[in-house]
């Protein structure tokens, strides 16, 4: 013990950087970096074309990432997002094409009643996930795994790959391509997911709960907390935001498509895991794993500009996901309960 | 009538785990104002008692009446609505969440559906300084320290305000000052007519604090009686129960050299400090003291499952480098784990290759890569017939023995190989007498055979009647060494506390 004294003043240095450093201010410095660096080698990087395209990015991935949040701060994974995304994605365009054939003029009703499908049904998905891990005790990895080959199935059955035309310029344009007071509209839609879900998690009862069903499961249930109406929440949340970013695809690119979404489940786990989500569940903040998706849009883009193959950005994005699981591992060393 | 007044009334209670008959036809019941004591040794079932009367347990027969009103089912939800409130010995607690967040878990204050965070913090400042805690509100429980959480946990509970309150060992971690001030608020409690429950094997709180006390042995209710007219020798010969002597055999004790050497022992977590002991060869040394006081941790240290921040370990003289179970198992030493179903067994595997399964490493066994299945079979059905495993079938999974031949194929692992240390932990928890009689015959044949063995136990007879010397821990420490005629239950259980420090227990 007395060997520690001498170098008190030196820890208490060190706690603090950890201190900062555990609380997202690594992430930040990384933004910083790769944005000057990216700037100096490729002045393109700062064109406001590009500037729009990665906040376009970050706000998809942001709102995919706060579901898959919740999920792993109550001790889970979403791995059925990517399919959800897909799912959503040909969902929309089949029931706004087939709504406009039965009634051409009314296209505001056909949009929003095949948005509104489509996140019914994306929350449903979710739903049935929770419900099998929370009442059936299964595990998350396994369920969603499975969920994911099913929907992926079935889409693929119903589209047999091609993509599904005949939404409304109304809606591919209006909300894919439009800006709401000079910002892009799915930004507008990203903000307010991530506000919502930082408000969610300061503000409400059901917030609190998620950290305390994921931090301890038998002392929230001892409390009093429904754990399993919790757990099913977060996985229909998770459903429904994986909905969202696939209505704002499908929106951006103009067609409904079996295979979007495929790269979303990693990225959102590695958006949250950046982002300072505990795999053992009970912490993570919606604002940090903002900064996650900011910073792996910002890589990715980085390695666009400088022309980088894309099967070596996703190289590097396993290895980015690989360094941020090594530092979770090393500040939970740190927290130890019992 | 009879019923009316009284708060809470169990009567038949049975409850079964498996093969274990955890409560057999318990009454028990408890009154406005009145402080009603469950003793008894680990395992009697006072556990099993409180989950039924909170809903975590729900029991296989019998009735249960709250406020003179059958109760069906119990849940911990519905007990909480109806006025039962209980401090666990398992923390209820959430460790990512600060004090305050805690306190109100499952009952936040809101409004409009947010959270009235100005309010709840109004009511709990106002509610701690009522209890006199010193609670930091917006610390994470994760960096409290123990004594703090049992004050939280403690909170918790009072802040529901109910009429039944159950304390399972709600003093085990905290000092002095707090644990009095707890008894002030039980009494005041009293005094508002709500009735307690109270586990404890701490003398000096049922002296204090009983009304009467309830003795429950093997899941059997043995007495009620009045807590003013009984002592403490009868309390204890309730608990234990049987001629003391009949299940223990006699060990010689020969001690030869010092086979484990452990100096100023220390581990990473704080549970351990500065712990010195030695076992010596044809020696059982017993580590006793509460729940929680580090005991357990000792074994786990040595044997390198947790990490060290200081101190040394010598085998058979020689210091020890590296710790870790597979260097140690070369060594000779043997660590077999309270836990056995969480920690020590690969439970849907054949009992052979769970006994085998420290000793591939010896050429005998495996050599080369290769497994040598004709000599594993033929030593493990040697190990397995020496220690009574009955029936002796080496291909069923763990899942398809009892607890007793659990513990067996557990023990079975020191028996592969070349061990002269084992370090025991809780080695007859949850396992029937017969099965218990077998293990203590075993650690006399080892100890008589020349073997080293440290006895870690949370069972005062068991300690008391096999360790040739024993050493009390308390909050992480040694703090008295019994040798010969030191050896009594009363010098055991005060060092339990902390009190009757010994020189020798440097």
């Amino acid at each position: 013990m007395s060997l520690a004294e001498p170098s008190l003043p030196r820890r208490a240095f060190t706690t603090r950087l950890n201190g900062f450093l555990a609380n997202g201010g690594i992430v930040l410095l990384l933004i910083l970096l790769i944005a000057v660096v990216t700037a100096i080698i490729q002045p393109r990087f700062l064109n406001q074309q590009n500037i729009l395209n990665v906040l376009r990015n970050t706000a998809i991935l942001s709102i995919i990432s706060m579901g898959q949040m919740l999920v792993m701060i109550v001790g889970g994974f979403d791995l059925s997002v990517g399919v959800i995304v897909a799912f959503a994605s040909i969902e929309t365009a089949l029931v706004m094409s087939a709504l406009l054939q039965w009634m051409p003029e009314m296209q505001f009703l056909a949009v929003v009643l095949a948005v509104a499908i489509a996140l019914a049904s994306g929350a449903a998905i979710g739903m049935v996930n929770g419900v099998l891990v929370a009442r059936l005790s299964l595990s998350p990895f396994m369920v969603t795994l499975a969920m994911s080959s099913v929907i992926a199935g079935a889409t693929f059955y119903v589209t047999k790959g091609i993509p599904v035309y005949g939404m409304p310029e109304f809606f591919t344009h209006g909300v894919g391509r439009s800006f709401l007071l000079g910002v892009p509209t799915v930004v507008v839609v990203g903000l307010l997911v991530v506000l919502t879900t930082i408000a969610v998690q300061r503000l409400t009862r059901f917030g609190r709960h998620v950290y305390a069903v994921g931090s301890n499961p038998v002392a929230s249930r001892q409390s009093g907390i429904p754990v399993d109406a919790v757990l099913v929440a977060t996985y229909a949340i998770s459903g429904l935001t994986a909905a969202i970013t696939g209505i704002l695809l499908t929106a951006r690119i103009g067609s409904g498509q079996s295979t979007l979404g495929g790269t979303f489940v990693l990225e959102s786990i590695a958006a949250a895991v950046v982002g300072g989500v505990s795999l053992l569940g009970g912490s993570g903040r919606a604002e940090r794993v903002l900064l996650g998706a900011l910073f792996l849009s910002l890589v990715s883009n980085s390695m666009n500009l400088m022309r980088i193959d894309s099967k070596f950005q996703t190289l590097v994005l396993g290895a980015v996901l690989l360094a941020a699981l090594c530092f979770e591992l090393l500040l939970r060393g740190r927290r130890k309960y019992g | 009538m009879t019923h009316a007044s009284k708060l809470l009334e169990l009567s038949r209670i049975s409850k079964r785990y498996g093969p274990l008959l955890a409560l057999d036809d318990v009454d028990f019941d408890v009154m406005p104002g009145e402080v009603h004591v469950l003793f008894g040794e680990n395992g009697a079932g006072k556990s099993t008692m409180i989950n039924v009367i909170t809903g975590n347990v729900g029991p296989d027969g019998g009735s249960y009446r709250l406020l003179g009103n059958e109760v069906r089912t119990m849940t911990p939800q519905e007990a909480r609505r109806r006025g039962i409130a209980a401090v666990f010995q398992e923390f209820s607690l959430v460790p990512d969440l600060t004090v305050l967040e805690n306190l109100f878990l499952g009952r936040e204050r809101r409004i409009a559906g947010l959270l009235k965070r100005a309010e709840m913090r109004r009511e709990a400042d106002a509610f701690i300084a009522k209890l006199g805690f010193n609670l930091p509100l917006d610390r994470l429980v994760v960096d409290l320290p123990r004594a703090q959480r049992q004050l939280l946990e403690v909170a918790k509970a009072l802040f529901e305000e109910a009429r039944i309150l159950i304390l399972d060992e709600p003093t085990a971690s905290l000092t002095d000052t707090d644990a009095d001030r707890l008894f002030d608020l039980l009494f005041e409690m009293k005094r508002d007519g709500v009735g307690i429950v109270y586990v404890s094997h701490r003398m000096r709180e049922i002296r204090l604090l009983a009304d009467r006390v309830t003795v429950l042995r093997g899941g059997r209710k043995v007495a009620t009686v009045a807590g003013a007219d009984v002592s403490e020798a009868q309390l204890v010969e309730m608990m234990v129960g049987r001629p003391v002597g009949d299940l223990y055999p006699a060990i010689a004790h020969k001690p030869g050299k010092p086979l484990l050497e452990i100096e100023k022992l220390s581990s990473v977590d704080g549970r351990v400090r500065d712990v010195s002991l030695a076992v010596r060869e044809g020696e059982i040394v017993g580590l006793a003291g509460l729940v929680g006081c580090g005991k357990g941790e000792i074994g786990r240290l040595v044997f390198g499952l947790d990490p060290i921040s200081g101190g040394s370990v010598r085998v058979k003289g020689k210091p020890v480098a590296r710790f870790s179970p597979r260097a140690l198992l070369r060594r000779g030493v043997c660590y077999f784990p309270a836990d056995r179903a969480t920690d020590g067994l690969a439970p849907n595997r054949p009992i052979r290759e769970n006994a085998s399964a420290a000793a591939l490493d010896l050429k005998r066994f495996g050599g080369g890569g290769w497994l040598r299945r004709r000599a594993e079979n033929s030593k493990v059905r040697e190990v397995f017939e020496r220690l009574g495993v009955r029936p002796l079938r080496l291909e069923q999974t763990v899942l398809q023995f009892s607890g007793g031949n659990r513990q067996k194929v557990m023990l079975a692992r020191g028996l592969m190989r070349e061990i002269q240390i084992f370090l025991f932990d809780e080695p007859t928890v949850g396992i029937d007498v017969g099965a218990k009689a077998e293990i203590y015959q075993l650690m006399r044949d080892l100890a008589e055979g020349g073997a080293a063995i440290l006895l870690i136990s949370s069972e005062l007879p068991e300690i008391l009647n096999l360790s040739h010397r024993i050493y009390v821990m308390h909050e992480g420490e040694i703090v008295t060494h019994l040798e010969g005629e030191q050896r009594t239950e009363a010098q055991v259980l005060s060092g339990f506390f902390g009190k009757n420090r010994t020189k020798a227990a440097a």
